[in-house]
């Protein structure tokens, strides 16, 4: 029964997403359109988060990394490409580019290749210490970025034009949302067929009793750490459509404050449910807008809501919405 | 003493000033149960935790199949075919009976890293894990959360679990715990079957049943083992009888 109401709920939040845009079209409403392109994006760098948050039970405070490699890729790629200035000459010829497939191929490469640096190292730890440390990671390449004059340091990047995808026109909004709610539902079904594999159990069995992964011979560390490499992925994914998104990168989408939202995403979704980072980042963008049109503190609700789901619902949106799951 | 599939020689580990085992010499043999007797606090878990590799030993050897095992850690010994059952029941709470038991089926499979095919639908684990949930009686069971079946239930699981492994030896430390005399009774029954399979180090309070069932007994007081012996031998020890088993002896 609780399954079936599941797909209910999942099928409202799905309909929605696609409905409200197409209506706002009709409506000659372009912003809602912006912001159902931002639920889209965030909710897939929640998808990323949610597999090792969620299903893996590691909790990583350090997403916005990921979320701005993949922002960067697209800023420094089109830069490049809009100026006419090679990002390399020698050995080879390295030009920059302003199509969407060939940035989101470099995030992809390099998210994966920082992932699996910075998973190997706090993947020995758990707990706090794992909070701390990816954290930690993720701040050194914030700041790294802020001092990195080349690509605008602290003061972000614009992308002038935005970056190009065959058959499609970026600019007109309601065909960068389809865009984006693809790739979402992409995400989406790979996160569903991987959670359902034999990795999948491997790494849910991973969260919840480590000791037993151990006594039938499996090591969680190996695991954990594809885990944490395929959910950086997405999540950089992510990051290169919200530079497309706003035409700019920033600093900003490297920060704590990035890893902390991506997180609020997940856990007000709900954590470990398939629908739960489309369903909390609708919730946050219509929070955000709702309230903080009428009261600048409209975090301060939030944040009371946050501290509910924490304490009374821990299957976030999805879980008060659809009941608790059977088994895993 | 070579055809011995398990063996420790001096087995030694210190924890501060408490000397957790001492000298642990013991072996196991094809088609036995060897029976690990002793007061609480005897290190008798300890042994255990240092025979499946998740402490490691300070000094002395552990052979296992004929090979040194000593620099394995706890998953390569699992994979080696060493599988172990915990005092506490120890599995996956939201997984259902079975896919617990698939998990295991997967590690001997030896395809963990497989993304795409679903793995609920997966016939060469759903059979196997099945067969094993039919032995120990809890095939009716399959679907549920391991969290909501009873005590007994999960230690017929965690039996299930380590029967998938398909090993070449079993540490079962404390297997009839909380069972109650009719559980203790059917496990007993099950466990004396399961001697042809592969033999058994078995750690166990329940002393009716050790009796039932060990081939021979080593009885481990503060760490060091005073003897070991048949049951007969074991209880005629003028020694065992003041270490541990007292005047009902």
């Amino acid at each position: 029964m609780t399954m079936n109401r599941e797909f209910l709920i999942n099928s409202i939040l799905a309909i929605a997403l696609v409905a409200v845009p197409l209506i706002a079209l009709g409506m000659d409403e372009p912003f809602i359109i912006t912001l159902a392109t931002k639920v889209a994006i965030f909710a897939m760098a929640g998808v990323g988060l949610n597999l090792v948050l969620g299903y893996g039970g590691l909790v990583s405070f350090g997403h916005a990394a990921f979320f701005g490699i993949g922002g960067y890729a697209a800023g420094i790629l089109a830069s490049h490409a809009l100026n006419y200035e090679p990002i390399m000459e020698s050995p080879f010829l390295i030009e920059g580019t302003t199509q969407m497939i060939i940035i989101w191929i470099v995030a992809l490469i390099v998210s994966a290749l920082v992932a699996l640096v910075i998973g190997a190292i706090t993947l020995r730890t758990s707990g706090v210490y794992f909070i701390m440390i990816t954290l930690a990671f993720a701040q050194m390449i914030y700041y790294f970025a802020i001092s990195w004059p080349a690509y605008g340091g602290e003061d972000g990047l614009s992308i002038y034009v935005r970056n190009g995808f065959p058959g499609l026109n970026t600019l007109d909004p309601i065909s960068f949302f389809a865009l984006c709610a693809v790739m979402l539902a992409i995400a989406m079904a790979f996160s569903a067929v991987l959670i359902r594999s034999r990795f999948g159990l491997a790494l849910q069995g991973a969260r919840q009793n480590p000791q037993r992964m151990t006594a039938v011979g499996i090591a969680p560390f190996r695991i954990r750490l594809v885990a944490f490499v395929v959910s950086a992925m997405i999540t950089a994914l992510a990051g290169a459509l919200y530079a497309d998104l706003n035409r700019f990168v920033s600093p900003t989408m490297l920060s704590w404050h990035m890893s902390g939202e991506i997180m609020v995403f997940v856990i007000l979704g709900g954590v470990g449910r398939l629908f739960g980072p489309l369903a909390g980042a609708a919730l946050y963008i219509i929070l955000e807008h709702l309230l903080g049109g009428v009261w600048e503190f409209w975090q301060l609700p939030l944040g009371v809501l946050l501290l509910l789901v924490v304490l009374f619902a821990r299957g976030g949106l999805v879980g008060v919405l659809a009941g608790e799951r059977k088994h895993v | 003493m070579s055809d011995a599939i398990l063996s420790l020689s001096n087995v030694t580990k210190q924890f501060g000033s408490l000397l957790a085992s001492d000298s642990v010499t013991l072996d196991l043999r094809p088609g036995e149960i060897h029976a690990l007797i002793g007061p609480n606090g005897a290190g008798k878990s300890t042994l255990i935790k240092q025979i499946a590799g998740e402490i490691k030993s300070d000094s002395g050897d552990i052979h296992f199949n004929g090979q040194n095992i000593n620099e394995f850690d706890a998953v390569a010994r699992s994979r080696m075919g060493l599988a172990r059952t915990f005092q506490v029941s120890s599995l996956m709470p939201e997984f259902s009976v079975l896919q617990n038991v698939m998990l295991a089926r997967q590690s001997v499979s030896g395809k963990v890293f497989r993304f795409f095919k679903p793995v609920l639908s997966d016939k060469s684990l759903v059979d196997p894990a099945m067969a094993q949930l039919e032995r120990v009686g809890l095939a009716d069971r399959a679907q549920m959360r391991a969290a909501d079946i009873s005590h007994g239930e999960r230690r017929q699981l965690e039996m299930a679990v380590a029967l998938a492994l398909e090993p070449k030896a079993f540490l079962l430390d404390e297997p009839m715990a909380g069972m109650g005399p009719e559980g203790s009774k059917r496990l007993t029954g099950f466990l004396d079957g399961l001697r042809g399979q592969a033999p058994i180090l078995l750690v166990e309070h329940d002393m009716d049943a050790v009796f039932a069932l060990a081939d021979r007994i080593s009885v481990l007081v503060y760490g060091r083992i005073i003897a070991t012996g048949t049951v007969d031998e074991i209880r005629g020890n003028d020694d065992v009888k003041r270490a541990y088993l007292g005047e009902d002896a």
